[in-house]
């Protein structure tokens, strides 16, 4: 047990353990290759060069990246977030209502500040409630947020009077539609929330909480951690990132939905576990959600490109849910990890 | 041994029981510790011995009781008010986060923290090589610190459980059966450990199954059974079987 030098064995298993963590990378790299082939062979036409397809696929990436990011934080810490859909239709709503109705009479730019605190504010509550759920009354994750993807799913519609709202406040479309420098707005605008998730989950005593919570909570506990408060700020906080999307997304389209995020609830957890998260928690990073989310983003928008049957979109993003998870096995067996006995 | 001990009590209870649901897992146990003093342990399984710890390391209230620590009556509202002050526990079952490398683990609730530029952010590397020392002096060395503890040896975790208890400055330490994972080198490393903490006046409660461990290092055997203490005896004036007696009620 020679302590300064690395024996070979463990050098190797090094190796491994760097292919396991870029595994999600490789599988993005091979979509790219065969979906370029393909352009080529079929069209004639590039698919990875082209200005407007990155473009394309990087505000695609935007939707999934943002829930998923809020997704990581609870997943990590042995939870789950269902009702991030819905919590992202209200802000998408009431973002909508409130730049319309504070900006007829403060102007635009009161407005669209005014939309954007009160849909971020709209969305604590739900993300407070989950987290005292959760953390004090000790309801499952995973009830706890399906009850309030029905109760923000309800409160959703009831404030658009079960209609979309359209937006006529053009800063807030800005936002959605605009570009700084040829970058999309809503590029910039998540590339900042995703350097301060990553701060807080790699750098922070409340990242290393959260991953110490999804290891170990009874250890954690009994280390004198406040494991009450680092969950309900990590509901909070997943709330707040669905939040941003639905803003987003109601100036993306000029229009909050109620049901702006239904169909990306599961593309957000397929994001996490496709960049190699562990739904019992404990593991996970923002980068492997990025990553899993463009590759989510890349088979949605690559199979429209080459007029393939959206219906399609499901079954590939689901195989490679399958897929990357299976190799993660395979590869925990190789590298590093303890295998099953 | 005894005469290393100081006079002044600096951990006693009285009464103190504890239910859960029906069952009565300790009746009134009245208990000191002094410092410098090794006190061990005893009972068979499901004495109460773990439960005994816990209600002392704030992870349980007790139904009835008292804690006096050094002198005053506290009620530790947590596992962090007794380690704030001045109370370590080695747990049974370890309570390591599998997840995290050793650093993280032997400063759990405690990281060291740096700053890059103006952002604070945590000492990972310093935690490693402290957390390294605190374990190097039971004789156990990891060829890589940067990986989590799942993927140590159940000695070494042991081994980890064991440093971050002794990392800290305690006046009490409680080790629940904290050799059961050893091999004989380390757990004779452990009693090595144990007598030092003694002579820096360090109070020990030692559980463990082990009768010689018990006899070789502890100054007074406590006996539990079924929740009570059925017995106390100084280590000078007791024999082994008499301590088995006790446990087994005859
Ligand atoms: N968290 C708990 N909830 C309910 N009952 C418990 C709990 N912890 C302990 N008990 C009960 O309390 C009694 C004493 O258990 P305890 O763990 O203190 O025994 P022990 O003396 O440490 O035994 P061992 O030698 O097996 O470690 C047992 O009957 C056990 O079932
Ligand atoms: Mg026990």
């Amino acid at each position: 047990m020679a302590s300064a030098t690395i024996d070979k064995p463990a050098r190797w298993r090094g190796t491994l353990g760097v292919l396991a963590s870029a595994r999600a990378w490789i599988f993005l790299f091979v979509l790219l290759v065969v979906f370029e082939l393909w352009s080529q062979i079929a069209y004639g036409t590039t698919f990875v060069f082209s200005a407007f397809n990155l473009r394309s696929v990087s505000v695609f990436a935007v939707a999934p990246v943002l829930l998923g990011l809020g997704q990581t934080l609870v997943i990590i810490s042995g939870g789950i977030d269902l009702s991030v859909g819905f919590t992202m239709g209200l802000a998408a709503v009431i973002a909508a209502q409130v730049a319309n109705d504070v900006g007829a009479s403060a102007g635009v730019g009161v407005g669209l500040v005014a939309g954007i605190v009160a849909a971020l504010a709209a969305t604590l509550i739900p993300g407070w409630v989950n987290g005292l759920l959760i953390a004090r009354l000790r309801v499952p994750p995973f009830i706890g947020t399906l009850g309030m993807y029905g109760v923000a799913r309800g409160a959703a519609y009831l404030f658009s009077n079960g209609t979309t709202v359209p937006v006529n406040n053009p800063w807030l479309t800005f936002l959605g539609n605009g570009r700084i420098l040829g970058v999309p707005v809503v590029v910039i605008i998540a590339l900042i929330v995703v350097l301060l998730v990553h701060y807080l989950l790699s750098e922070t005593l409340f990242g290393q909480y959260t991953y110490a919570i999804g290891g170990n909570r009874q250890a954690t506990l009994r280390a004198g951690v406040n494991v009450r408060r680092v969950t309900i700020l990590l509901y909070m906080l997943s709330a707040l990132t669905a939040g941003v999307d639905g803003i987003l997304y109601t100036g993306r389209f000029a229009a909050g939905a109620p049901q702006a995020g239904e169909p990306l609830l599961l593309d957000s957890i397929a994001a996490v576990v496709i960049g190699g998260a562990s739904l019992f928690g404990g593991s996970g990073t923002v980068m492997g959600t990025i990553i899993g989310a463009l590759i989510i983003a890349v088979i949605q928008y690559g199979l429209v490109f080459l007029d393939v049957e959206p219906f399609w979109q499901f079954i590939a993003v689901g195989l490679v849910i399958i897929v990357s998870v299976l190799v993660d096995q395979s590869q925990k067996r190789l590298g590093g990890g303890r295998q099953d006995e | 041994m005894s005469d290393v001990a100081s006079d002044a009590p600096v951990l006693e209870t009285y009464g103190i029981s504890k239910r859960f649901g029906g069952v009565h897992a300790l009746e009134r146990v009245n208990f000191t510790l002094r410092a410098g003093e090794v006190v061990a342990l005893a009972g068979d399984n499901g004495a109460g011995k773990s439960t005994f710890t816990k209600i002392i390391s704030g992870v349980f209230q007790p139904s009835e009781g008292e804690i006096r620590y050094r002198g005053r009556r506290v009620s530790f509202d947590g596992p962090q008010a007794a380690r704030t002050q001045g109370i370590e526990t080695i747990y049974q079952d370890l309570a390591l986060a599998d997840n995290l490398d050793i650093g993280g683990n032997v400063f759990l609730g405690r990281e060291l923290k740096t700053k890059f530029l103006f952002l604070p952010r945590i000492d990972r590397r310093r935690m490693r090589e402290e957390a390294a020392k605190a374990i190097a002096v039971l004789d156990v060395h990891l060829d890589r610190l940067d990986r989590p503890v799942r993927a140590l040896s159940g000695g070494q975790r042991q081994a980890v459980a064991i440093g971050r208890a002794i990392h800290w400055d305690a006046r009490v330490l409680i080790m629940d059966e904290p050799t059961a994972a050893l091999g004989v080198p380390e757990q004779r490393k452990v009693m090595d450990l144990i007598r030092s903490l003694k002579t820096k006046g360090i109070g020990v409660i030692f559980i463990s199954h082990n009768l010689a461990d018990m006899f070789a290092v502890s100054d007074r055997i406590v006996v539990l059974r079924r929740g009570v203490v059925a017995g106390e005896r100084m280590v000078g004036d007791a024999d082994p079987e008499e301590i088995v007696r006790l446990m087994v009620g005859q």
